[in-house]
């Protein structure tokens, strides 16, 4: 049993509206350096509440009536709607660089470099070098891949993503999902992955956590999860996933 | 009723742009013909267009031999009916379930006036709702529920066409099953000609026979259920269901 | 309960009517101006058994006297009690802005529902009259229609009509296009319904409580204009009471009596005030 301290804690969180109507309810999770939990559930859950906790990015009705929350290192954020998480007034090479002068300590030429760098990683054109976009220049996905620059410019050890692919179209989002599995090989940062699909958090992450109604009802690794639940609700969720024939091998 | 619904070289257009091509397409009857594409396809523009909502540039909708032209008559109009994807916006939000599901059964004068109620409670019953919906508002019900209402507005006509335009999109996955089996039950029992619209793939190869891919405004694949989600014909037809996820088995 | 029979269970109950009282009750704004309009309202049917003295009641030799226990609020320049004018004023004026208001409210509501519903050249076409009466000032109209057919309360009304209806027509219209994009409206057509009987039955619905909170305001802006013009001497005339000639007919004397002007001055501002109110507190009630 190895006795790292995971890098972000929850303890016994409870959220509730001004008139103390509870939204989550005792709420504990914890995530290791480099691992990814999936929170999964149906509207009304908790689970982006859950999330926004986090980062202490709740809304002004609701209260933490109780719990604690330690993160060992720094966090960051990917919401739904990519084109509404960016500034339409302007381009996203200077937004971009503009978060990496503030998060790293560089001068704004150097921050202007490593923005394109960052973006060419995730997959946008070189011809940003020449010439700057704006939002609406962009499809859905490829604002998304910018959120994500904006995200991984901050350097963050753990990055937290509320339901990013949701709005976007399925190959857009195997796309986007591979670009993040493949970002998070290679710079070692841990997730938590919120979404109400469950097979998208299969395929994601290495441990699940199932809400309902603000209550955790099961946790722990995700093939005993989906494998061998015991959980009503968490059965119910996993034979509402439609299944899909095996697709044949297609002879390139 | 046994005519069956062709869409002949339906191409619309919105000032520049390009919304359907060049459209041919056959819904053979009492079956249920799955479209699938991505966001800017064109699927839901085809839908309004077979249900008489948008009036294609060229091209024509075909109802066995009559054409169904811009202006339909009520006879046409009663043949196809829609339940689309938002539940907050399909049902007026003024008036009472009654007469939700009750009005156009008093307009095409389907029932006599004394019968209304009654057949309001048979149609609440075929989609499982109880009968003391009727005098309440939409907003009173959940989304899922909603839909069933929404449902029974549309069969209230005896239709005989039904188009589903993203249904349960909008809806929990926990709901999502119910209404799909609704949607199938009510689909054999009133023998309907259903043409399903949704972008997953899951919900597709639950409920149709047939499926049609669509990709930027044009038809791009036609087959039958089992050939397409194991042999698609098309490499676009490939890309989609290699990037659904699936479940680890 | 398994989540299938939760389905299938309405989520609250209660009718309609029921709802809009209990949230009534809860509205502060709505009750306040509610209970405001209510006493002026009922003051001003009641007139006859609630004033002392006959309105139109002259005696020189009790003029311009200062509230006493006799004339409540004192007499004006021709002896005439006061308080019982400032009754009989809101009987005119409050009759005069609702009988102004009709017309232009049905006219104005279904334009707007046909420019909004229809569309195009429908909706081009309403939008072009309607830019073009607003260009002119209301005030300028309604001089124009005094010198035409006459002051008084016909001119009101015949100036009101000619452009009263413009402010529920764009409100209206705005609404209506939005409607028009929703699913229940495109239902409502699938059914084969005609569109005289969507309008009807389906958007006017829902466009009337927005058209009735726009009422209030405009039945406050009206309300001054009416007080305006009997200011200026071209609106109802007297002997009528009216509070605006109350107004002008005190002017002379604002230093000594105040309150010859500025009673039926505040008699406006109240009811401005409780018209107000019951349009905020409608508007909250409706979009809770």
């Amino acid at each position: 049993m190895k006795a790292v301290d995971p890098i972000l804690k929850v303890e016994n969180l409870s959220l509730t509206t001004i008139d103390h109507k509870p939204l989550v309810n005792d709420v504990s999770l914890s995530v290791g350096s480099g691992e990814s939990l999936g929170l999964v559930g149906e509207s009304g859950s908790g689970k982006s509440l859950t999330l926004r906790s986090i980062l202490g990015l709740l809304p002004s009705s609701i209260r933490q009536a109780g719990g604690k929350i330690t993160a060992n290192g720094k966090c960051a954020m990917v919401f739904q709607d990519p084109i509404g998480s960016l500034d339409p007034l302007s381009p996203i090479v200077s937004q971009l660089a503009e978060v990496v002068y503030y998060n790293q300590n560089v001068s704004r030429k150097a921050a202007r470099t490593i923005a394109v760098d960052l973006l060419q990683m995730l997959g946008l054109p070189e011809s940003l070098k020449h010439k700057d976009r704006y939002p609406r220049q962009l499809s859905g996905g490829q604002c998304q891949r910018v959120v994500i620059a904006m995200a991984l410019a901050r350097k963050p050890d753990i990055l937290l993503c509320d339901e990013p692919t949701t709005a976007l179209d399925v190959t857009v989002q195997k796309q986007i999902l591979d670009t993040i599995t493949n970002l998070q090989k290679e710079l070692g940062f841990a997730m938590v992955f919120v979404t109400h699909n469950l097979a998208v958090a299969s395929a994601m992450c290495g441990r699940l956590c199932v809400m309902k109604e603000g209550r955790i009802v099961e946790q722990g690794d995700t093939m005993q999860v989906v494998g061998h639940s015991k959980d009503p609700y968490t059965r119910m969720l996993i034979d509402a996933v439609l299944p899909l024939p095996s697709l044949e091998r297609r002879a390139e | 009723m046994e005519q069956s619904l062709h869409v002949e070289n339906v191409t619309v257009t919105y000032g520049g742009f390009t919304a359907l091509k060049q459209i041919h397409l056959e819904l053979p009857v009492q079956t249920t013909l799955g479209l699938v594409g991505e966001s800017g396809s064109g699927k839901s523009t085809l839908a309004r267009v077979i249900a008489g909502l948008i009036t294609p540039a060229e091209g024509r909708v075909m109802l066995g031999s009559e054409e169904l032209g811009k202006r339909r008559s009520r006879q046409q109009r009663k043949m196809i009916q829609m339940v689309f994807q938002n539940p907050d916006s399909s049902l007026n939000p003024k008036h009472t379930i009654k007469q939700i599901i009750g009005e156009a059964l008093l307009f095409h004068k389907i029932v006599d006036r004394s019968q209304v109620e009654n057949r309001c409670r048979e149609l609440l019953r075929m989609v499982h709702l109880d009968e003391h919906a009727l005098n309440r508002y939409p907003h009173e019900f959940s989304g899922g529920q909603r839909q069933r209402i929404a449902i029974a507005r549309a069969i209230s006509v005896e239709p005989s066409i039904l188009i589903a335009d993203e249904p349960t999109s909008a809806l929990d996955v926990s709901v999502q099953k119910s209404v799909l089996e609704l949607l199938s039950k009510l689909k054999s029992e009133l023998k309907l000609t259903m043409l399903f619209i949704s972008h997953d793939l899951g919900v597709i190869n639950a409920i149709s026979d047939t499926v049609a891919v669509m990709r930027k405004g044009e038809l791009v694949e036609v087959s039958s259920k089992e050939q397409f989600f194991t042999r698609p014909e098309t490499d676009y037809g490939y890309e989609l269901l290699s990037a659904v996820p699936r479940m680890p088995l | 309960m398994n989540h299938m029979e939760a389905a299938l269970q309405p989520l609250h109950a209660g009718t309609k009517k029921n709802s809009f009282i209990r949230k009534a009750l809860r509205t502060p704004t709505f009750l306040c101006g509610s209970i405001m309009m209510a006493i002026l309202v009922f003051m001003a049917v009641f007139a006859p058994y609630l004033t002392p003295y006959d309105p139109s009641q002259l005696d020189l030799s009790a003029a311009l006297q200062p509230p006493s226990s006799e004339h409540w609020l004192g007499t004006d320049q021709l002896g005439r009690d006061l308080f019982s004018r400032l009754i009989y004023a809101a009987r005119t004026d409050l009759k005069v802005m609702v009988l102004a208001e009709i017309i232009p409210f049905i006219l104005g509501v279904f334009i707007g529902m046909a420019a909004g519903y229809f569309g195009k050249w429908v909706n081009s076409l309403i939008m072009l009259t309607t830019d073009t009466f607003i260009a002119f000032p209301f005030y300028l109209i309604v001089i124009i229609i005094a010198f035409v057919s006459g002051t008084g309360e016909q001119g009101i009304y015949i100036t009101f009509m000619l452009v009263g209806w413009i402010v529920y027509a764009r409100v209206i219209r705005g609404l209506s296009s939005t409607f028009r994009k929703q699913e229940w409206i495109a239902s409502a057509k699938m059914l084969g319904l005609s569109d005289v009987r969507i309008i009807l039955k389906h958007l006017l619905p829902n466009v009337l409580p927005q058209a009735v909170i726009v009422l209030m305001t405009d039945m406050a802006l009206l309300l001054v204009a009416i007080v305006t013009l009997g200011y200026l001497g071209i609106g109802i005339a007297p002997p009528t009471p009216d509070w605006g000639t109350m107004i002008f007919d005190g002017q002379p004397f604002i230093t000594t009596k105040w309150w010859l002007s500025a009673m039926p001055g505040l008699a406006v501002v109240y009811t401005g005030i409780a018209l107000s109110l019951i349009g905020d507190g409608l508007a909250d009630i409706w979009r809770r």
